[in-house]
């Protein structure tokens, strides 16, 4: 479904993505993990040619996004939803607004329509009772559930994660890790993940990659990935406080918290 | 025509004389192209309803956060003007003809000149703002993915409410020139104001009002390109976001000091 052909980025004099290759399967969840800065954003938005690569080639369900123009790429692009990592809202519109703004300007259905399809994102995230807010009233959670409610707005095959988690309270971010599992066990939807919520990552994923100095370590399942050796993976892990053996069974009624349909890893 | 607004930015970090004059060039094509796609866009503007009220909301803006500006500067403009040129005719004993001074120097010059430089610093800052955080925001990211064109959806509406409010501001301001120009007349000059007005309106010129107006109009073309170049091609969060704006707003002044040079020379020959 998405597949990056020896991809090298370049950003202000530094590489950033080195020779990375990297297939993404038609209906699984990916996880991408890193410390901060080390270039998952840039990773995402080259995905969907926000970036385009320095060398190397990124193709999406066949077509090479990373030389696509105009109708070409509007194509590809209607395939995605993109959560961003801050939300990406619009400050002069309501949150009602901006979910709707998709559908709007791209799709032509009545008000009545519109409006019932935001109702319906906005109750998935949690949000039912806030769409006549504006986004600088909101807390940054709420903004980030909202820009997922517009992400998911116009029912995307592929959607992109960016730290849909992070800056949520454990509660919360647990019901986003079940809606994201939801949407894709349901709905079939690629999912790639960015996040730093390894525990999250871990109940989730169907495989797991970090991204070291510019390269993929070790796309693998959860259990595999849970007992890497590779220093830098390890690092990440303890700091999280991961063990090699798991921590089964904690997991389970974790995710039970946000979702009615546990997944069971083992 | 169309890019992508990852060609906005400088990737390059100057380093040579050569790079940067290549750069500079580079940034003025890419201006020009943006300005040009969001001209060719204003059909759309004019067809979509919701194009059309964001048009509004944009006059609506660029009108409300000048106007107080040009109102002041354009008196007292008007008002510095008479005071000095009337100082100086009162030694020829011609002071009743301040008007004519007052009315020709605002058409041709001072009414489009002012409004450039205060639609710069008014406008054209928070133009470069507005854009450039939403640009570090992904603001312009999530448009592109949805599809929605960020020059048709954001340049378009701010450039075509320049061209209508920055010709009218200027005559606004000059009107006020005038009036400012005939309270001193006749306050420090003593000339009747009804005489001063009458000189004034016989000495106004077509050919003068619409050369101005004309002035005016490119400023608003030459500030929105600036601004909303400056805005797209942000990078680095909020310090970025902060060089933008000084630098929209500089670029403009400039432009405006030299493009209106350039206009005046091309339709006042010697
Ligand atoms: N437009 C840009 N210009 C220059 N450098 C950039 C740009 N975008 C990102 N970078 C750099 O690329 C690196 C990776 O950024 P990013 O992908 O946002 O990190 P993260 O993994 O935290 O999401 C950072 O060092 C950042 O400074
Ligand atoms: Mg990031």
């Amino acid at each position: 479904m998405i597949r990056f052909e020896q991809v090298t980025k370049i950003l202000g004099g530094q590489k950033i993505l080195d020779d990375v290759s990297l297939t993404i399967e038609k209906g699984e969840i990916f996880t991408i993990i890193g410390s901060s800065g080390s270039g998952k954003s840039v990773t995402l938005k080259h995905i969907v040619r926000l970036l385009t690569p320095t060398h190397g080639k990124v193709f999406v369900d066949g077509i090479e996004v990373s030389a696509a123009e105009g109708a070409e790429l509007e194509k590809a692009r209607s395939l995605f939803g993109y959560l961003f990592q801050g939300g990406a809202l619009l400050g002069w519109m309501s949150v009602f607004d901006n979910v709707a703004l998709p559908l709007r300007e791209r799709e032509r259905i009545s008000e009545a329509e519109v409006e019932k399809r935001v109702m319906e994102s906005l109750k998935m995230v949690g949000l039912e009772n806030d769409g006549h807010k504006f986004p600088n009233e909101i807390s940054g959670g709420m903004q980030k559930r909202a820009g997922l409610a517009r992400a998911i707005i116009h029912r995307p095959q592929i959607i992109l994660y960016d730290e849909p988690t992070s800056g949520l309270d454990p509660v919360t971010a647990r019901t986003i890790d079940a809606l994201i599992h939801r949407l894709n066990a349901e709905l079939g939807i690629t999912s790639v993940v960015v996040t730093h919520d390894l525990q999250g990552a871990v109940l989730i994923s169907d495989r797991i990659a970090m991204l070291v100095r510019g390269k993929f370590v070790e796309p693998s399942t959860p259990e595999a990935f849970i007992k890497a050796t590779h220093p830098d993976v390890r690092a990440f892990l303890d700091a999280q406080f991961i063990p090699p053996e798991g921590m089964a069974g904690q997991w389970q009624s974790a995710v039970a918290v946000g979702s009615k349909t546990p997944r069971t890893k083992e | 025509m169309r890019f992508t607004r990852e060609c906005l930015y400088a990737d390059c970090e100057e380093t040579s004389l050569y790079q940067l004059i290549q750069q500079l060039f580079s940034i003025v094509g890419r201006g020009t192209l943006l300005t040009v796609e969001a001209i060719f866009l204003f059909p759309y503007q004019v067809v979509n309803h919701r194009a059309r009220k964001e048009f509004l909301r944009q006059a609506y803006v660029v009108g409300i956060k000048s106007l107080p500006v040009v109102t002041l500067v354009g008196l007292f403009i008007g008002m510095v003007l008479a005071l000095q040129v009337g100082l100086e005719m009162r030694r020829f004993n011609q002071e009743y003809y301040i008007g004519a001074g007052v009315m020709i120097s605002s058409l041709r010059e001072m009414g489009s000149f002012m409004t450039g430089l205060i639609l710069s610093a008014c406008v054209g800052s928070s133009m470069a703002a507005q854009i450039g955080t939403m640009t570090v925001n992904d603001e312009i990211a999530a448009l592109e993915i949805m599809s929605i064109n960020p020059v048709r959806y954001l340049v378009a509406p701010r450039l075509a409410a320049m061209m209508v409010m920055a010709p009218l501001l200027a005559f606004y301001s000059c009107v006020l020139s005038v009036v400012g120009g005939g309270i001193v007349a006749k306050t420090q000059l003593s000339v009747p104001f009804m005489t001063y007005m009458k000189i004034a309106v016989d000495s106004a010129d077509r050919y003068d009002l619409f050369v101005g107006l004309f002035k005016a109009l490119i400023f608003g073309v030459l500030i929105t390109g600036i601004s909303c170049l400056e805005g797209l091609r942000t990078t680095q969060g909020a310090v970025g976001v902060g060089r933008a704006t000084r630098q929209a707003v500089v670029v403009s002044f400039l432009m405006v000091l030299v493009v209106g040079y350039m206009v005046t020379r091309m339709f006042y020959t010697l």
